[in-house]
């Protein structure tokens, strides 16, 4: 049976994981490979690395963070958050991604998707897909949630499987940062609409937020930063209890 | 002991997860840059993800070498795309044959569910393996993929998504997984690790019958397919405009 993935997003600035937390027996907390590694021991089940780096300099820093975490990591591994050309997308998945996130770039460009797809197949893209209630509408923002497009979620999330996205990663905007738990109407609607897997993320604080967005929320794959920073075994007793509520997941 | 195992780099795919994943379970691989370096390799990796077509490659130029060194007994392991290419053809690109080294047509995965089946499944055993060996039943691996094998003979683990599919066949010296070993953790490592040591085993320890058999085997394989979409599913319908992930 296909098991609902646990994926851990590994938010990296200059090439160090920001908010990473100081786990006892790690070296360097904030090194994306040791926390990756620390990660993959526990049972997760994939890594997204985004890349929150402001700088020209920064971002050239990417490819060798990413060769860095999947120098010794044997699952897979998402890249998102420095992806802005076909370049970009070929430089990650050369240094040892298997997958690019695609953001405001396929908002800006949505053929890019289409070539991307074209170039290294569906499995290698993912579409993210930002959104907020709007007067009762989810409306998806472009840059970091700071720019709305008057985009549908739905809507959008639809055309980026047409053009060949494998997977939506879905962020509630509204419930990031929050620990509220995910919005699962959002999710529900989305994972609804579209034949390709959607992972959900933004809001993930306790594991009951897990159990509520794979059943209401209909999620394939749930995603979080902090919560797996605040405890060492955060990511195998999640799936213990994801178990005992009989949601299938990789033990 | 056998020579170096070469690594096919046709333009599909992530040669170098493949490769890293390798040196882990403990072999360097090599990258042939024509179908004549493989006689000096010892055993032969195919891995692949995307669009069927993109085999069209291996037809031009790579299959009678490849062909070759299965006649010679030497080990093949074909890895998602490239296992599906062990098959017949694919309903994904009908005009491009496979090495028909086992029988049956790709098919895509029917509806019912969200394709592609992307994440880990369960690996259920349908039969002893060397690959396999060491690697429970109910072990989950990593999958990504619209276009799958139909479970026929030779298929030594078998993944349902919405319909049964081959996850691992193998056949004599010729083996193939549906799912990514590069990508499955330790499981996956394992499967690698065996194949390797397969091809280490070879040639020598088996009986000279058993290799003639082999070879006898291996006659059929590289010839074009005939007319081999001819009994397969009406799968496909969902036909969509993108570069199917395999």
């Amino acid at each position: 049976m296909l098991a609902r993935r646990i994926i851990a997003c590994l938010d990296v600035r200059d090439g160090a994981v920001v908010k990473g937390m100081n786990f006892e027996g790690l070296r360097h907390a904030g090194d994306p490979a040791a926390l990756a590694a620390r990660y993959n021991e526990d049972g997760i089940d994939e890594i997204v690395i985004l890349d929150v780096t402001a700088t020209i300099e920064g971002r050239r820093a990417l490819a060798s963070t990413i060769r860095e975490v999947s120098s010794r990591l044997f699952i897979p591994l998402a890249v998102g958050g420095g992806i802005r050309t076909a370049d970009d997308a070929a430089r990650a998945l050369d240094a040892g991604a298997d997958k690019v996130s695609l953001n405001s770039a396929a908002i800006a460009d949505p053929p890019l998707v289409s070539r991307l797809a074209a170039r290294y197949g569906s499995q290698a893209v993912v579409v993210a897909v930002d959104a907020k209630s709007v007067n009762g509408e989810y409306r998806v923002f472009a840059r970091s949630g700071s720019a709305p497009t008057g985009l549908d979620a739905v809507s959008w999330a639809r055309e980026a499987e047409s053009r060949g996205a494998g997977e939506i990663l879905l962020t509630s905007i509204d419930r990031d940062g929050t620990r509220a738990g995910f919005d699962c109407m959002l999710t529900a609607a989305v994972s609804g609409a579209v034949n390709i897997p959607v992972i959900a993320s933004g809001g993930a604080g306790s594991f009951a937020h897990f159990v509520e967005v794979f059943t209401a929320g209909r999620a394939d794959a749930a995603l979080a930063a902090s919560v797996f920073h605040y405890a060492e075994h955060a990511v195998s007793d999640l799936k213990a209890h994801l178990q005992s509520a009989g949601i299938p997941v990789r033990l | 002991m056998g020579g170096a195992i070469a690594l096919i780099d046709y333009g599909a795919g992530n040669p170098t997860s493949v490769r890293k994943a390798f040196a882990a379970a403990g072999a360097e691989l090599f990258t042939p840059q024509a179908p004549g370096d493989l006689e000096g390799a010892g055993a032969v990796v195919i891995p692949g993800v995307g669009h069927f077509a993109a085999t069209a490659v291996l037809e031009a130029g790579w299959r009678d070498g490849i062909a070759g060194a299965v006649r010679a007994g030497r080990p093949l392991l074909g890895i998602c795309l490239g296992m599906q290419w062990l098959f017949e053809g694919s309903d994904e690109a009908p005009g491009v044959p496979g090495l028909g080294a086992f029988r049956g047509v790709c098919a895509r995965l029917p509806a019912g569910q969200k394709v592609p089946h992307v994440g880990w499944n369960t690996l259920d055993a349908a039969g002893p393996a060397r690959l396999l060996s060491g690697v429970r039943g109910g072990t989950y691996a990593y999958f990504a993929h619209s276009y799958a094998a139909p479970v026929t003979d030779g298929c030594v683990a078998v993944t349902t998504y919405g319909t049964a599919f081959a996850a691992a066949v193998e056949r004599d010296n010729v083996f193939g997984v549906q799912f990514h070993p590069e990508k499955s953790g330790p499981a996956g490592l394992r499967v690698l690790a065996n194949f390797v040591a397969i091809a280490a085993r070879r040639p020598g320890l088996r009986p000279a019958s058993d290799r003639r058999r082999a070879a006898a085997r291996a006659d059929g394989i590289g010839r074009p397919r005939q007319d081999a979409r001819s009994g397969s599913p009406a799968a496909g319908s969902g036909s969509q405009a993108r570069g199917e992930s395999n």
